[in-house]
């Protein structure tokens, strides 16, 4: 049996779409990390949030997309901040993992208010990026994977200027690097954690719209956010770079075993890659090795 | 009011309950525990026989993340490798209800052990990743190893028997649970009057001293991994026993959190937290039931908003206690009890 | 020092972090019953050649030997039940423990209960416990008079208690050679002595050797038979504490100095406090 190439070329670029909005669902997961050194376990759940809000902006309240998308995006981020400000300030100082499992409960929350908000049938998003199928080369790709791509690269690219060079994006750096020092130097440390929840709540629920849009929507769709889990886990938890390179690594692998093995075994295949990598290179390909001091 | 005890001997002061008081208290708790049965209706002792389970499983885990530090979102998957190990002898072998559990007790414990491997190299958050990997892969493996799980549409068990005696409804797998439960409790205790305990709690304080100071860190982690899994494992080999059918449905990743916020909720790090925290747990989504109940002729599609309802409390219990009272309901207890002792004094 | 063999010596231990060299070829001996003085300036690297020594770091080059075994690849458990114990400069004390279990934990390695005796307590698990609560009230908390604090939670402690804790968690792991890191760091003069004369009996009635690294000049003069100065992670003087203030190189060294008089007087501990 001979192997089918381009089919092989239409999985793997179907696969980099998802690539992209696990890259940047990771990146949101990361930016919170970096600035707080909170692992936060809701990331699925605020994307899964981003979603529904587009989704009853648009089908519920009959605005335009491109509204609908803006509106969605500014929930998303007051999700985050407000999820900042309620739950995580007050854990300031408490033990990582103590933190962590907070935003286990917190998205266990969501997940629930969800349900009895929408309701807990999946759902689909109304069509906003027509149906038209695109060719590159002689390979299809959907239309929806391909502008997901497309908005997931842009957005990340904005991201990483601004880190670069926009003044709060300076400073989330700073503190990222030392908080003390950074307190020091007069930033407010507080008003950028608020802005790193706030970054990371905007660009999960861009993800969430995105990956909706593709796949559809459901109080499960969280689930995402473990396969984004797993993304910075083999990036590295600090690593941006690390967070890119690690979507593209899982995409890739869920789409080949979910397509050549079975669908049920894209979930195997995204853990074993974590467990193997925290017993290989357990602080992931990019990340920075934490070092304890007696 | 009492204060103040006389310890008479290192012996006394060791023991897990030293005054007089505690034990006439800890006596009429067996003796209401025995005579319960013979009260209670049906209803009541299917959730005794769960809250039973339920401690078993949160003791277990608080063992792991309560008292050795390492917090595991895996508690239920592996109450799904014991319940399919009893599941899979009892139905196929045949063999002694007790010998299957205490299997399922070891297959369980061997499992953790292995979930438990990276803590050669990873910590904290990380290992906690590993665990839910480790609940999603046995997740698959309940579902896809046909030949052993029979796939989705599960194992049907057969009854519980001790001793030609068969267990089949609550009043009956009463007798079996419930001493299962208080032994394991109580080897819990005694694990923490012990260096092995010791050393667990110093893993979870500060593991780079404790290892300069003697303890072999990878022999402790995995041994909490696999005493952890143990206590899942008995724990899932009952709640076979007790539903009679085991499906990969039964385990699902919320069952896993539900256990992290027994914990959470009861106390980390104290014996009492991991039995306040699963009785309360157990007791949550029954209240909320009953509440349904009384709502649902005023609010007609309150039976639907039943699960999310239980979705939201139990993360805000989670978040609420680590917020706000961070050693639980454990630590609450202690509090009334002591102003109970030192009434009419201020503490 | 002594003729008799070294119960530890330290011989070309080299350590760096990446590019930073912490300790390069630092060697020394310490003498059986001693009390060896590791002192220098902040970051020269007196916690890194404790840790070294504990285990907690492999160095690069070198090696470390105890009562003549090679010991520099062996595992920090092991060196503790071997006779190695210490404190922590940055106290390391359990903090969801009593101060009797943060005690009891020291002895760790020496006990034998398994598992399974744990979860019965019953037969060995409870003779070891009882033999160890006994043991350690009569010869560590009667010794360093902490009878009032053994129920209390570490936590709850004074800054200067808890050094003591450590040390009597340091002396419950029967110690050949008790390493004490920065002893009286931040204590005030009572305590400082009493914890002088803790020091002192220990290896005067116990026979425990001990090596030390402290900043309190005075302490380190009253007490210790050796001293090892250590700059920028090499070995720049040793000897008896009285030759070793007269050496040039560690005047210099502490105070980077001109004055040397000024300086001799510091380094004496006479200005101290
Ligand atoms: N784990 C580590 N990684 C990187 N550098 C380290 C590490 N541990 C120590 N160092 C560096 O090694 C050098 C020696 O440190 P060390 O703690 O041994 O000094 P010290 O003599 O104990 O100083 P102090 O008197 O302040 O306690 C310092 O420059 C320190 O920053
Ligand atoms: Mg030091």
């Amino acid at each position: 049996m001979d192997f089918d190439w381009l089919f092989f070329a239409e999985v793997t670029l179907a696969a980099l779409g998802n690539s992209a909005l696990l890259a940047l669902t990771g990146l949101a997961f990361v930016l919170i990390y970096k600035a707080t050194r909170v692992v936060n376990l809701a990331i699925g759940e605020m994307l899964m949030v981003g979603a529904y809000l587009f989704f009853s902006f648009t089908a519920g309240l009959g605005l335009p997309p491109w509204g609908a998308i803006l509106l969605a995006v500014v929930g998303g981020a007051l999700l985050g901040a407000t999820i900042e400000r309620a739950v995580i300030r007050p854990m300031l100082g408490e033990a990582a993992i103590s933190v962590f499992m907070v935003t286990i409960g917190v998205g266990s929350v969501l997940i629930g208010l969800t349900e009895i908000i929408w309701g807990a049938e999946p759902t689909a998003l109304p069509d906003f990026m027509g149906k038209a199928p695109i060719f590159i080369g002689d390979a299809y790709v959907s239309r929806k994977v391909v502008i997901g791509f497309s908005v997931a690269a842009a957005v990340i690219a904005v991201f990483l200027l601004a880190f670069r060079f926009w003044r709060g994006g300076i400073a989330l750096r700073a503190t990222a690097s030392d908080q003390a020092a950074a307190y020091s130097c007069g930033i407010n440390v507080p008003a950028v954690f608020s802005l790193a929840w706030m970054f990371a709540g905007a660009a999960a629920a861009g993800a969430g719209i995105l990956v909706g849009a593709v796949g559809g929507i459901a109080p499960t769709m969280g689930v995402f956010g473990l396969s984004a889990l797993v993304v910075v886990i083999v990036g590295g938890l600090d690593s941006i770079a690390g967070a890119l390179i690690g979507g593209v690594l899982v995409g890739l692998l869920e789409a080949w075993c979910g397509t050549y093995l079975g669908g049920e075994y894209k979930m195997l295949a995204t853990f074993g890659l974590l467990m193997l990598v925290l017993l290989v290179r357990p602080y992931g390909l990019f990340g920075t090795v934490e070092i304890e001091r007696l | 009011m009492r204060i103040g005890t006389l310890k008479e001997s290192y012996a006394a002061d060791e023991a897990l309950f030293d005054t007089r008081t505690q034990k006439a208290w800890l006596g009429l708790f067996f003796l209401a525990l025995l005579v319960f049965p013979f009260t209670a209706g049906e209803y009541w002792l299917y959730i005794a026989c769960l809250v039973a389970i339920h401690v078993i499983s949160t003791t277990g885990l608080n063992i792991l993340t309560g008292f050795t530090g390492l917090v595991s979102l895996g508690q239920a998957a592996f109450m799904g490798v014991g319940a399919y190990t009893v599941a899979v002898l009892e139905a196929r072998l045949g063999t002694p209800t007790l010998v299957n559990l205490l299997a399922a007790g070891f297959v369980t414990a061997a499992v953790g052990a292995l979930v438990g491997l990276p803590s050669l190299r990873v910590k904290g958050l990380y290992l906690a990743m590993a665990t839910i990997a480790a609940s999603f892969i046995l997740h698959f493996i309940f579902a896809n190893w046909t030949s052993v799980t029979q796939g989705v549409s599960g194992i049907n068990v057969p009854p519980a028997s001790v001793l030609g005696f068969e267990m089949a409804r609550p009043v009956q797998l009463y007798w079996l649970i419930l001493p299962i439960a208080v032994l394991m409790v109580l080897g819990a205790a005694n694990l923490f009057r012990t260096r092995i305990g010791r050393a667990f709690i110093a893993i979870r304080d500060r593991d780079i001293s404790a290892e300069v100071l003697g303890i072999p860190l990878l022999r402790y982690k995995l041994m909490s991994f696999a005493l952890s899994s143990f206590y899942a494992g008995v724990a899932g080999g009952l709640w076979a026993y007790f539903f009679r059918v085991v499906t990969p449905e039964s385990f699902p990743f919320v069952y896993s959190i539900f256990f992290l916020a027994a914990v959470i909720v009861g106390g980390m790090g104290t014996i009492l937290g991991g039995i306040l925290g699963a009785v309360f747990m157990t007791l949550v989504p029954e209240v909320l039931k009953l509440g349904v109940g009384l709502l649902s002729p005023v609010l007609p599609d309150a039976v639907a908003i039943l699960s999310p309802v239980r979705t939201i409390v139990f993360g805000a219990l989670i978040v609420g206690f680590l917020v706000f009272e961070p050693h639980g309901l454990a630590e609450i207890w202690r509090r009334t009890r002591r102003f109970f002792h030192l009434w009419p004094f201020k503490t | 020092m002594s003729a008799a063999s070294p119960i530890l010596s330290v011989d070309a231990v080299s350590l760096s972090f990446g590019g930073l060299k912490a300790l390069s070829g630092v060697t020394f001996d310490v003498a059986p019953n001693s009390i060896t003085a590791v002192i220098g300036p902040n970051g020269a690297g007196k916690t890194s050649l404790f840790n070294c020594v504990s285990g907690f770091y492999t160095p690069q080059q070198g090696a470390i030997r105890f009562e003549g075994a090679d010991i520099t690849r062996t595992h920090p458990p092991h060196r503790a039940k071997i006779g190695l114990a210490r404190t922590f400069q940055n106290i390391a004390l359990f903090r969801g423990m009593t101060v009797l279990d943060n005690i009891k934990l020291g002895r760790h390695a020496h006990m034998r209960t398994n598992l399974l005796d744990a979860l019965l307590y019953w037969g060995r698990a409870q003779r070891e416990e009882m033999a160890l609560r006994a043991e350690i009230e009569e010869k560590v908390i009667d010794f360093l008079e902490i009878n009032h604090i053994r129920n209390q939670p570490v936590a709850s402690l004074a800054y200067g208690l808890r050094k003591r804790v450590e040390l009597a968690r340091a002396l419950a792991m029967r110690p050949k050679v008790l390493m004490l890191d920065e002893p009286v760091a931040g204590m005030n003069r009572e305590e400082t002595e009493d914890m002088a004369r803790f020091i002192l009996d220990v290896k005067e009635e116990w026979g425990v050797t001990i090596l030390m690294v402290e900043h309190d000049m005075g302490m380190v003069m009253d007490i210790s038979d050796h001293v090892v100065v250590l700059n920028f992670g090499t070995v720049i003087a040793r000897g008896k504490p009285a030759e070793v203030t007269q050496n040039p190189d560690v005047i210099r060294a502490y105070l980077g100095g001109t004055d040397i008089e000024a300086l001799q007087r510091r380094i004496q501990g006479r200005e101290a406090a």
